[in-house]
């Protein structure tokens, strides 16, 4: 492989490290918006269950 | 929901496809350059991904003017994600240069080129964007002002375009693509746009994805505020 052939080469695999880099960087992106999305269906949960627990008292209570 | 409005995964498959078959026709194909040798096959990377950066900015610049002419804020984000493209592609010009300067002219870099120059001007330009948006708070303040920086900078676009056909060239290769049609050979013309093709379409679905991300982040944190 002649000089010119390495650096070819390498400006190509420059361009493919940096578009997988990038795929890499936004895999763990998404898994960040992953979690956020889990805590804040738990934090509705929690606060659906907040509403719904005095409507229990009550039906028990009549 | 329109294949306009959400192109992201047909334009990364349309992506992968054109720049594999530019990298394998530019590669195994395409004749070597008579002058450059093998060297020139750089080229077909190096001037594609520079238009696209060209384009990127100009995108965000259009995107700031509508945000400043309309006032709505969507096109905030669409201005910022179309910047943060553009430097990656800045970025990558600036690299796939460099290595084709030290192929070809046994540097790295070289102050004496003025297209280089200014093409460096107008990628620290906008790399100056983020620092300038990131130092004032968000809201209408923030945008107007983000907006007015982007709209400046796209003056530089075609000056560091035009830079290579006006300014006269030491060590640059000429423009290949003239007023008298393109300088080239039917093979390298045909593999630099299908390389081109691809490079675009790579933009332009890195540009969607970003996009689509970012509006995720907004709407989850405006959603953890009305939780809170």
């Amino acid at each position: 492989m002649s000089t010119a052939e390495k650096y070819v080469t390498a400006a190509y695999l420059v361009v493919l490290a940096f578009v997988l880099l990038y795929v890499v960087l936004y895999a763990f992106k998404m898994s960040r918006l992953e979690r956020e999305v889990a805590e804040l269906a738990e934090l509705a949960a929690a606060r659906d269950g907040r509403q719904a627990e005095p409507e229990r008292d009550r039906s028990v209570v009549g | 929901m329109s294949w306009w409005n959400r192109p992201g995964p047909s334009l990364a498959v349309g992506a992968f496809v054109l720049l594999l078959a530019g990298i394998a026709l530019a590669f195994w194909w395409v004749p070597e350059d008579v002058d450059q040798g093998f060297s020139q096959k750089i080229f077909y990377i190096h001037v594609p991904i520079a238009l696209t950066a060209y384009a990127c900015f100009g995108w965000g610049a259009w995107k700031s003017f509508r945000l400043l002419w309309k006032g709505q804020e969507k096109y905030d984000l669409e201005s910022y994600t179309a910047i943060h493209i553009g430097v990656i592609f800045g970025v990558l010009t600036l690299v796939t240069g460099s290595i084709w300067a030290r192929i070809s002219w046994n540097v790295w870099w070289t102050w004496e080129e003025r297209q280089l120059v200014v093409f460096l001007i107008l990628f620290l330009f906008y790399s100056a964007y983020f620092m300038l948006r990131y130092s004032i708070d968000p809201g209408p303040l923030r945008q107007r002002i983000s907006a007015v920086y982007a709209l400046f900078g796209a003056v530089l676009i075609p000056v560091s375009f035009l830079a290579v056909r006006l300014l006269g060239t030491l060590l640059h290769p000429n423009p290949l693509l003239t007023t008298r049609g393109p300088q080239m050979s039917g093979s390298m013309l045909g593999t630099f746009l299908v390389c081109f093709a691809g490079v675009i379409a790579l933009g332009f679905a890195l540009y969607q994805t970003e996009l689509a991300g970012k509006r995720l982040d907004r709407r989850l944190r405006e959603l953890r505020k009305a939780l809170a």
